[in-house]
């Protein structure tokens, strides 16, 4: 294998291993330097960082990257690096080379208690940085009298800390994030156009963003932690609350890993009948996007198109799965029940019903003046800067950037299909805007060749009552609404998992805000962030 | 056709003939006052249930449908809610200018409501600068809304408050002017006597294509002097949270409330009067027996009319377009409307001169 080779040449001090993925254990005072040959050399160009997370094997702190590439999308690269020290785990950022890695090594930080050298602003993410306590941690003390809810009005810090490497060694500083008479103001934790409870604190000269303050956590609500806890199908339910709008397809990510470590077959009408599923769940997701960002925008009678034939894809979901929102449909090696008999023919029906509206929509949002002012030109991300900040789904595609799953690495029933990956080169808030209506037609295609071929047979695969995963590490991607979604979990051979990270798309949408924003006004912040189209439950899990 | 003179004429002569002359003027500004607030307030209601039903049929909705028949009682519901809400107090405030802004923003509305002709004989001020007076008590609006957000110690009550003065004071030139293209061509500033001139043709047939173009921009510019969408970007709910009235509650929000759906009636008003005929049925010279019939719908249903057609329109407008930027906001006034207006008063100039018109 020659990738293997080039990678084994590039890193004398790693350990390879096989496995799911090449995997390379690089000692930590070696990691930057190494990952940076990765991320440069030209046969190799690891530039892209699916996922970072943190880990606690007992004895040592370590982090997991998982690498992957713009120009060979299929390989993927398993770097691991860890330190043994645990009362001041430091190790080395790589957030100069991947911007994705800033946010994640934040909340490494937060949740695991590694501190990175380098790194340009080591706050705590999700957690507030007075607490006592690294939550991911095995030996954490979850005792409510050690960080007790604090009643008490608590402002947000002003001062950021920062670890140096000098020829001195480590050097620890603090930096403010925002000067003495700049003009703060909050968006969030309660705005209507947050979507949710994030918070920005922008920095503002009139009506232009300076830099903007990224806050989040407020529904943290510890998931990773409490799958730990829980055997496999428990976890399966907590997967619909983190992108509540893409639910069906999240769970299928989960499905899938979890059948991978297994290698449990799965039928093949339960393939197509998940696929089916994540496509509706996909133009439900786009529809809700659309809509909400036309009402950012101020049109709100936009919104309520929107909605009112999403709500018709909700009706189908009610049949079949019961759920309209959470639909709880994926099971470890299929789906719950079968198909409603009514399913098929409504989905026939919708098919055509959605492409006069999509029309409808053209003429009411795309094609008017004030919309296409608003948008052409604003926010824009070129495709070098939409891979190292992770952006993915419609959101990078409309940069330029290659990095639909369903193409790159097929799961389901998508290599039975025929349909275009859409992309575009403007990485404008009118390429985001636009790019989710095209990729509803898509999706329409796909429904409309998978409703027509679904094969007869099982629903489900038979499993065991009590489902072991074999050790190791696994992980598998899907394609979401709003991007890649990646499940990380690692087992030690328990009915628990050991560890699982979700990888989620709206966390590097989110951490992208402030790089679009600079030096556009308030009105365009809205519009930009209608066009990331991020979900909150999804940026803090 | 029904002249309201008539009536007002009875109680004057009734009045002053059993109590002295001051005495009887007194009782008929008391009344006048009593009759305009409570059209103020009876309008504002039947605006805002008409909207809401307009917006709810753009939508595929219902709208309201519960409080009576179709709803039909729902503004008054909410009224009644408005009036006994808390007034929830804020910390920091400056308060005089607080509990002073939307007095003011309801004051302006006001003066300016009161001098509208709404029938033939049903007019309070009749000033021989009518519009002057029009242009100058409804630009004070801004002013409450300027000391509201300045005074709310908030800042996007600020911002909304700053966007609210570059804007108003920016189309106010759109406003006075395209007027005064009217003005020129009708000779006058009278209201009343605006009206009479347009006893044949209306004004936006007989003032050529100059009439026209100062009706679209007026009505451009009127609707952003209104604070609505697409020009809403003084409340711009998906930033601004709710603008300079973010926090205001209680009957203080409902001025606002009101104030803004006067200020549109307002503007529809002057359209009407000054392009559309204000109460003047619909007239064809020449054509005899047709004006005749046209004559038998009272003037006040034509006048309500014509305003229930220019609100629609701003109504249309607001439930399809989305917002506007602040720099795009202003560019369409200084770029666009101002230059047009300026070479669209020249035109009508020189049709009245040369009398080019019918």
């Amino acid at each position: 294998m020659e990738i293997k080779d080039k990678i084994i040449s590039l890193l004398p001090d790693a350990v390879i291993t096989e496995g799911q993925y090449l995997t390379a254990t690089i000692p930590s005072d070696k990691l930057h330097e190494s990952v940076k040959r990765l991320r440069y050399d030209e046969e190799t160009w690891f530039d892209y960082l699916m996922s970072l997370t943190g880990y606690d094997d007992g004895a040592n702190l370590g982090v997991v990257y998982y690498l992957s590439s713009s120009r060979f999308p299929q390989n993927v690269l398993v770097v691991k690096t860890f330190t043994s020290e645990r009362e001041d785990a430091q190790l080395f950022s790589i957030s100069d080379i991947y911007e994705t890695a800033n946010l994640n090594e934040r909340e490494v930080f937060g949740l695991m208690g590694i501190r990175f050298i380098n790194h340009p602003d080591m706050r705590k993410l999700f957690l507030r940085n007075e607490w006592v306590g690294f939550p991911l941690r095995k030996d954490y003390n979850a005792d409510p009298a050690i960080n007790p809810i604090n009643i008490e009005s608590n402002p947000e810090s002003d001062v950021l800390t920062k670890l140096t490497f000098t020829h001195e060694g480590v050097v620890e500083s603090e930096e403010k994030i925002f000067e003495d008479d700049e003009y703060v103001v909050n968006i969030g934790p309660q705005h209507p156009a947050t979507h949710g409870v994030l918070h920005f604190r922008v920095s503002l000269n009139g009506e232009i963003v300076k830099k903007i303050d990224l806050n989040c956590g407020y529904i943290h609500r510890g998931i990773e932690k409490l799958a730990e806890s829980m055997t496999y199908p428990q976890i399966l339910h907590m997967t619909d609350r983190l992108d509540y709008l893409s639910a069906h397809i999240n769970r299928h990510a989960l499905c899938m890993c979890i059948e991978n470590a297994l290698q449990l077959e799965v039928p093949p009408r339960a393939q197509y009948i998940r696929t089916m599923m994540d496509e509706l769940t996909r133009v439900a997701s786009h529809l809700l996007g659309w809509a909400c960002m036309c009402m950012d925008m101020g049109a709100l009678t936009a919104f309520i198109y929107g909605m009112r034939d999403r709500e018709i894809i909700l009706d189908m979901f009610e049949e079949t799965c019961g759920g309209r929102l959470i639909t709880n449909y994926n099971v470890i090696g299929g789906v719950m029940a079968d198909l409603h008999p009514n399913f098929l023919q409504r989905v026939r029906d919708f098919i055509p019903y959605m492409r006069k509206m999509l029309k409808e929509y053209h003429q009411v949002f795309t094609g008017n003046v004030i919309a296409r002012e608003r948008m052409l030109g604003i926010g824009l991300l070129s495709k070098e800067e939409a891979i190292s900040y992770g952006v993915t789904g419609p959101s990078g595609r409309a940069s330029g950037f290659r990095c639909d799953v369903r193409k790159v690495a097929p799961y389901a029933a998508y290599d039975k299909v025929k349909f275009n990956e859409v992309v575009r080169e403007e990485g404008d808030t009118y390429a985001r805007y636009v790019i989710r209506l095209d990729e509803i037609v898509e999706s329409l295609n796909i429904l409309e060749q998978l409703i027509e071929t679904i094969p007869d047979g099982e629903i489900a695969a038979k499993t065991k009552a009590i489902i072991r995963l074999p050790e190791g590490d696994f992980y598998s991607r899907v394609e979401a609404a709003r991007g890649e979604f990646g499940v990380y979990i690692s087992s030690k051979g328990d009915k628990t998992p050991y560890r699982v990270k979700f990888r989620s798309p709206s966390m590097t949408l989110v951490g992208v805000v402030d790089k679009l924003t600079r030096g556009e006004k308030i009105a365009d912040l809205i519009a930009i962030g209608g066009s990331l189209d991020y979900v909150v439950p999804d940026i803090d899990r | 056709m029904f002249d309201f003179a008539v009536v007002t004429q009875w109680i004057d002569e009734g009045l002053r003939s059993s109590m002295p002359e001051f005495a009887a003027l007194a009782i008929e500004f008391v009344l006048a006052g009593v009759v305009i607030l409570t059209a103020y307030a009876v309008i504002a209601l039947a605006l805002i249930y008409v909207e809401r039903k307009i917006c709810a049929f753009f939508q595929c909705r219902i709208g309201p449908n519960r409080v009576g028949k179709y709803g039909i009682i729902q503004s008054i519901a909410d009224m009644v809610k408005m009036l006994i809400k808390e007034i929830i107090p804020i910390n920091h405030i400056d308060k005089f200018l607080f509990f002073l802004a939307p007095f003011i923003v309801v004051l302006a509305s006001l003066l300016s409501f009161g001098a509208i002709p709404f029938a033939k004989g049903l007019h309070a001020i009749d000033f021989n600068v009518g519009i002057l007076y029009m242009l100058a008590v409804s630009s004070l609006g801004v002013l409450g809304i300027l000391l509201a957000g300045w005074s709310s110690n908030n800042k996007f009550s600020m911002i909304g408050a700053m966007r609210s003065g570059a804007q108003m004071i920016s189309y106010e030139l759109s406003i006075g002017m395209s007027l005064l293209t009217m003005v020129v061509f009708a000779g006058t500033m009278q209201l009343s006597t605006i009206v009479e001139k347009q006893a044949d043709t209306w004004f936006i047939f007989s003032g050529h294509i100059p009439a026209f173009i100062a009706f679209v921009i007026y009505l451009i510019a009127g609707h952003a002097e209104t604070n609505r969408g697409p020009f809403d970007l003084p409340e711009a709910e998906s930033e601004l949270t709710a603008g300079y009235h973010t926090e205001y509650s209680g009957i203080q929000f409902g001025f606002f409330y009101l104030a803004e759906y006067l200020n549109m009636f307002i503007v529809s008003a002057i359209a009407t009067t000054v392009f559309l005929g204000g109460w003047m049925p619909f007239h064809i010279p020449g054509w005899e027996g047709f004006n005749e019939v046209m004559d038998y719908i009272p003037s006040i249903l034509w006048f309500f009319g014509k305003i229930g057609v220019v609100v629609f329109l701003g109504l249309w407008v607001r439930w399809t377009f989305p917002r506007l930027r602040i720099d795009q906001l202003l560019r369409l006034e200084w770029k666009y409307l101002l230059p047009l207006n300026m070479i669209n008063l020249l035109i009508m100039v020189l049709i009245v001169l040369f009398g080019w018109h019918f």
